[in-house]
């Protein structure tokens, strides 16, 4: 069994989103960057299915030398070896098409991933990555059992699950409670430290969009505070000023 | 030229989403000189279908085949992309959801198309094609310019008004071929609570937190909820604990929810719990604490016990009703 865990480095969840050089880069100032965490619960889950199989584990992720901590952290939470594609990622169909160009010779029976990164929050490298390899996509995937070459998946839809069956390989779009995070423990980390990081040169391939500039959302006024004995107050500004009721 | 809009449907009824994505697509349409034709995949009410029209569609396209009324991301995507074709389309605008990011991605490569998710606003095509996104969940747009000739814009839910004022449309039955890889993967049986309101479509959510203290005070949400019409969520510790279904849990990790009227009682209000709400339209925080984070990103606020106000404000709703 060869998985593949592709991973995003993004701003941690409590980070304050501020832009610079009149709106157009991100302010890294401050911030902390993280696996994202639908990544997060991808990469637990690998974690346990290639120690069920006696496989091996790559994690890859499409970026800039800045992202080497968080690919470390992955090989420390029990990735085998990591991949670097030394590009910045521009759009989702440029991290796409450097997946399945890297993934095409790779014969992965398994290509997992985040339902979305928490950063531009596409939702979208999943099936573009499926649809290029010609494999298929199953998406938000919550449970993902093997039983030989089928994968059981449930998948969440409006209002509940769906249950669903596929032959490998396939790539999946996954999302809590597939597994539970594994945090780093000390072997792991020493570990992580000799396993094998590479760093792969970008195929040229075209974006199809390009981010010209960013903007804040305009700051949200004060609370309204009712008395807590005068609730009609609240139903009354409800039905009348917001209009909602 | 056309506009395609790939429509989803919920038990026999075009989902809101999906009418907004119509909304969308017309006022886009106007603006290009174009025409608005919808697709819809699946056996589905003909009556239900023409309701297109009025959100904006000229006619919709019905690919009529039972395998197809359930989600297949393969198959969706190629028989929309077998029905951009025979329209003579250059954009697809759908509503962003689950099943619709998942046929949207395979479509960017069928149709050689730059796409961009989350829309909020109608493009501005002055020196290049930009359109306005919501990213970092909620908390940043960013514009973002397609430079392909085929587009595809997933628009984000209650970020452009419903219009309903057109007539009826006409539905034609479309043929497209589909093979049995379309199908690989096989949906085998489905859980659904079906006497519920489904939250990403709601719009008003009740939604409690830890602060209820356990599953067997639920019926003090459940019961303002039912006063409402609203929807049930919940915060992820709660759904962790099994109080509450993991469909109900919302937040970053959860459900996005972007309702009219979403109502937290006893949630901190933790980042990665706004992070799913804060599209809503408007924010009403119970909680005991003054100091709750939540109260920052609230409309209206009531420091209180969610014990005591809750079954006073239950009360209260349904005098009005
Ligand atoms: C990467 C990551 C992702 C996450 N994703 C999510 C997510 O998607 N969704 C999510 O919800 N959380 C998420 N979390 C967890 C989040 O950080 C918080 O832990 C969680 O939202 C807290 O839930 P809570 O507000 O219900 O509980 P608590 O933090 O325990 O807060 C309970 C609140 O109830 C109030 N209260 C207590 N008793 C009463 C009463 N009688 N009446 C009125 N008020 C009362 C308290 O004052 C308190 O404010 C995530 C965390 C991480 C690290």
């Amino acid at each position: 069994m060869k998985i593949l865990v592709c991973i995003t480095h993004v701003p941690d969840t409590t980070s304050k989103i501020q832009f610079t050089d009149n709106n157009t880069q991100f302010d890294k100032t401050g911030v902390q960057f993280i696996i994202g965490p639908y990544d997060d619960y991808a990469l637990a889950r690998a974690v346990e299915l290639r120690d069920q199989t006696s496989g091996s584990l790559t994690v890859l992720n499409v970026g800039e030398a800045e992202t080497e901590p968080t690919l470390r952290k992955a090989l420390a939470i029990g990735a085998d070896e990591a991949i670097r594609v030394n590009a910045f990622p521009s759009d989702s169909l440029f991290v796409a098409n450097q997946i399945a160009h890297y993934a095409k010779e790779g014969g992965y029976d398994l290509i997992l991933m985040g339902r979305e990164s928490i950063d531009f929050n596409g939702g979208m490298v999943h099936g573009m990555v499926a649809e290029m390899l010609g494999m298929p996509s199953i998406s938000p995937v919550m449970k993902l059992d093997l039983e030989g070459e089928t994968a059981k998946l449930a998948r969440e839809i409006e209002g509940g699950k769906e249950y669903l069956e596929v032959n490998l390989p396939f790539v999946a779009g996954c999302q809590e409670p597939i597994a539970e995070w594994k945090i780093p423990n000390m072997r792991g980390i020493m570990s992580a430290r000799t396993k094998p990081l590479n760093v792969v040169e970008a195929v040229s391939e075209d974006a199809a969009t390009k981010t010209i500039s960013y903007e804040l959302p305009p700051a949200k006024g004060a609370v309204k505070l009712i008395d807590k004995d005068n609730v009609e107050e609240l139903v009354q500004l409800l039905q009348n000023e917001a209009k909602v009721l | 030229m056309s506009i395609l809009v790939y429509i989803e449907h919920a038990d026999g009824a075009v989902k809101k989403t999906s009418l907004e994505a119509l909304s969308y697509a017309k006022a886009l349409a106007e603006k290009e000189g174009k025409e608005v034709t919808a697709v819809a995949l699946g056996t589905i009410d003909q009556g239900a279908l023409a309701k297109a029209g009025s959100a904006g569609a000229a006619k919709v396209l019905q690919v009529e085949d039972d395998k197809l009324n359930a989600g297949i991301i393969q198959a969706h995507a190629n028989v929309v992309a077998q029905a951009f074709e025979k329209v003579g389309a250059d954009t697809l605008v759908l509503a962003k959801s689950s099943l619709g990011d998942a046929v949207a991605a395979r479509l960017t490569i069928k149709l050689n198309a730059g796409l961009v998710s989350n829309v909020v606003a109608l493009p501005e095509t002055d020196g290049g094609y930009k359109v306005k996104r919501s990213i970092y969940t909620g908390k940043a747009f960013a514009y973002s310019e397609i430079t392909t000739a085929n587009k595809i814009l997933a628009v984000k839910k209650n970020a452009v008004a419903l219009k309903v004022d057109g007539a009826d449309a006409p539905v034609e039955k479309l043929e497209v071929t589909l093979s049995d890889s379309d199908f690989a993967a096989k949906i085998t049986s489905t859980d659904k609570a079906t006497d519920e309101i489904s939250l990403p479509e709601a719009d008003i959510i009740v939604s409690g937190g830890r602060g209820m203290k356990g599953p067997e005070n639920w019926n003090l949400i459940e019961d303002l909820a039912k006063a409402m019409g609203a929807a049930t969520g919940c915060s992820k510790p709660v759904s962790d604990s099994g109080w509450r279904p993991h469909h109900e849990h919302v937040g970053q990790t959860g459900v996005k929810v972007a309702p009219s009227l979403y109502v937290a009682v006893g949630i901190s209000g933790a980042i990665q719990h706004l992070a799913g709400v804060n599209a809503s339209k408007y924010i009403v925080v119970i909680n005991k604490d003054p100091e709750a984070p939540f109260f920052k990103a609230a409309d209206y606020g009531i420091v209180g016990d969610a014990f005591e106000v809750l079954p006073k404000l239950t009360e209260a709703v349904k005098a009005i009703k």
